[in-house]
């Protein structure tokens, strides 16, 4: 097995809208600032991946539009997800570990702001039984929120609680799109909130993986990938427990997440009330920390907030803030889909 | 803000599906006021139904009809009703077990407000008064206090006269569109009869339409180069069937169009001359129609022909 590492990571600032900027300007800065970080070029980059949706925006493939940004001239090698893009890393991951590459530039980016995202996600439910009634993203978290209050393991003050740490962990965060004293606010759909409900929001991030001697030569502290795996439930909201996450806790099982206890969490929950459920799932303590980074409740581009989350807890290793993080990503309705990783620097795994 | 261009844009289209055996049955069956299930590998009923075990991916074929009341397993007040969803009046989403399944089946309920909506509470379907075998056969559901139905589901055979085999599903998503900085100041420079690409600051390529990056360098491009706005004809094909909703009379000549000044050759339709007598290297120039955003077509402006070696790399 080849040891591969998160070498870089940059995010743009989250915005609200972007109208000045097309999707291949939102992305050009994050991956100028990834190579300009590893000093690589990007016909030196093994391969390419990407996460993105063209129902987002409303552009029929927008991602090869995208690719303008990269440089994909002499040709690359180079793939595409129609998903959150930290399953574009999951990809990269793979193609670096069957030594076909060495390096790998994963992107992704969300461009919200241009149609009614709660309306836009309609369209990955079901078609037969779901998405002719068109059940908006908030109300179906709502659903879950209500099944965890129903089962006694939360409350709206808890929820609230949630909240308001991760925007208040965000004022730390340059990125972050909500920050600091944000109100609760009036259902959105109840039991959910204004409050417990992440912004709607632009944004791009990109990172670099490496194999190896060749990450050590690019990073000082490389963020090692000592497990990674992803698994799905149902999509069917009904036959599943709503307040339990089994599939975030066999992905984390697979990624060895339960060897060791993990010090820093970066959750993929755009509701408060799916922290709650992937805590349990995971069974986090109180000695780790939860979303420093203020988590998608603070910015949520979609399609880039899960690889931010990977992100994000790898910028924490390169720092030295952390020496083993647990990162999630989520797709789908109520968590249907989860993906884990645990990260480590280099000292923790004498 | 005021350079960039927007635009209403509606992506819109009628999903046609076609359905599984139990699908089929299941939204028949709602036409006719009939609830069906679908019995798992583990032996419990699933409703809604589906074609394979969600466990162990097995077909599954067995079919028994559930009733009509239930019991809310989770709920969600919905305040501000959105297009398309079923009520137009503030209204409560449920997870409904149906009497006789073992699992919930999404819908609408109509209720005063949330504090008439309670996991636990009893509820029955509200049957649409036009049912054409779909989900929405089923209007929504509605608090019941009357009996129960019965626990044990009863064999159906999914047999209906006229079974529904298929779906048109309708979707439409409203955006606005903005262009961003590239293409707005491409489409200003067009409604004045002007075509402006953008210079890669590397490898020096004029870019026309600008997309606002270097597809080959991966940066930025910014100097703006007016081209054209004649042009070479580098390659082209002749199009024999009409287009829907096209008025433009067949055969007729789409081609690539390499502006005078431009590395990337854009296309447009060719005029003025038979369409058998168009060939590579033929010189044209944009034809404007009154107030038109972009040129109609392009016509021979009588020069002579490119050579090959002026153009070949656009190709």
């Amino acid at each position: 097995m080849r040891d591969v590492a998160i070498v870089a990571f940059a995010q743009t600032a989250h915005r609200r809208r972007t109208d000045e900027l097309s999707e291949v300007d939102l992305l050009m800065p994050v991956l100028h600032e990834v190579l300009g970080a590893t000093g690589l070029k990007a016909n030196e980059i093994g391969f390419t991946c990407s996460g993105s949706a063209d129902y987002l925006a409303g552009r029929a493939f927008s991602f090869t539009m995208a690719l303008d940004g990269v440089g994909a001239h002499p040709p690359i090698s180079e793939s595409h997800v129609e998903m959150d893009g930290a399953w574009a890393l999951y990809e990269a991951w793979v193609k670096i570990m069957t030594g076909e590459a060495d390096t790998a530039l994963v992107y992704s980016y969300g461009k919200s702001s241009p149609g009614e995202v709660r309306d836009v996600l309609t369209r990955q439910l079901d078609p037969y039984y779901l998405a002719p009634l068109w059940p908006d993203s908030v109300s179906l978290a709502a659903l879950q929120a209500q099944a965890l209050i129903d089962a006694g393991d939360t409350d709206e003050a808890a929820l609230a609680s949630i909240a308001a740490r991760s925007r208040t962990d965000a004022t730390t965060n340059p990125y972050a799109q909500l920050t600091g004293d944000v109100p609760a606010g009036d259902h959105l759909v109840h039991p959910l909130r204004t409050g417990d409900c992440p912004p709607i929001g632009d944004g791009a991030a990109a990172v670099v993986l490496a194999a190896g001697d060749t990450a050590r030569a690019l990073c000082a502290r490389p963020a090692w990938i000592r497990g990674i795996d992803h698994r799905i439930e149902a999509h069917s909201l009904g036959v599943r427990d709503l307040t339990d996450s089994p599939s975030t806790r066999l992905a984390a099982q697979h990624a060895g997440a339960f060897e060791r206890p993990v010090d820093t969490a970066e959750l993929h929950a755009p509701f408060t009330s799916q922290e709650v459920v992937l805590r349990k799932a995971l069974g986090l303590g109180g000695d780790t920390r939860i979303n420093p980074s203020g988590g998608a409740l603070a910015a949520n581009p979609i399609m880039a907030a899960g690889l931010i989350r990977l992100g994000e807890a790898a910028a924490r290793i390169h720092r030295g803030e952390s020496d083993r993080a647990l990162a999630h990503a989520t797709s789908g309705p109520c968590l249907q889909q989860n993906l884990v990783a645990v990260l480590e620097g280099e000292s923790a795994h004498a | 803000m005021t350079d960039v261009l927007s635009a209403p844009l509606v992506v819109e289209f009628p999903f046609t599906r076609s359905l599984g055996p139990v699908q089929s049955a299941f939204l028949t069956g709602l036409r006719e006021r009939t609830v069906l299930g679908v019995r798992a590998d583990d032996g419990t009923v699933l409703v809604p139904p589906v074609e394979y075990d969600p466990v162990t991916a097995n077909e599954l074929r067995e079919l028994v009809e559930v009733a009509t009341t239930g019991t809310v397993t989770t709920w969600a007040w919905n305040p501000f009703p959105r297009r398309d969803q079923p009520l137009g009046t503030p209204f409560a989403w449920v997870l409904v077990r149906l009497d006789g399944a073992a699992t919930a089946l999404l819908h609408a309920l109509d209720a005063p407000g949330p504090d008439a909506v309670h996991t636990g509470m009893r509820v029955r379907i509200r049957w649409a008064a036009t049912r054409t075998g779909a989900i929405t056969d089923i209007a929504c559901f509605e608090p019941y206090e009357g009996e129960a139905g019965p626990d044990e589901p009863t064999h159906h055979d999914g047999e209906f006269t006229d079974p529904v085999t298929g779906i048109v599903a309708p979707a439409r998503l409203d955006y606005v569109h903005t262009a961003g900085r590239a293409q707005s100041a491409y489409l200003k420079a067009l409604a004045g009869h002007r075509t402006v690409g953008e210079r890669c600051p590397a490898c020096r390529k004029v870019y026309v339409p600008p997309r606002g990056a270097c597809p080959t360098c991966g940066i930025a491009t910014a100097e703006q180069v007016e081209v054209g706005p004649r042009g070479t004809v580098t390659t082209f094909c002749i199009v024999n069937i009409k287009a829907k909703n096209l008025d433009i009379e067949v055969p007729y000549v789409y081609a690539h169009i390499a502006l005078d000044g431009a590395d990337l050759a854009l296309h447009g339709r060719i005029a003025g001359i038979p369409y058998d007598q168009v060939r590579m290297g033929l010189r044209v120039e944009p034809v404007w129609a009154e107030g038109a955003a972009h040129p109609d077509h392009y016509r021979p402006t009588g020069e002579p022909d490119a050579d090959y070696d002026t153009y070949k790399e656009l190709v």
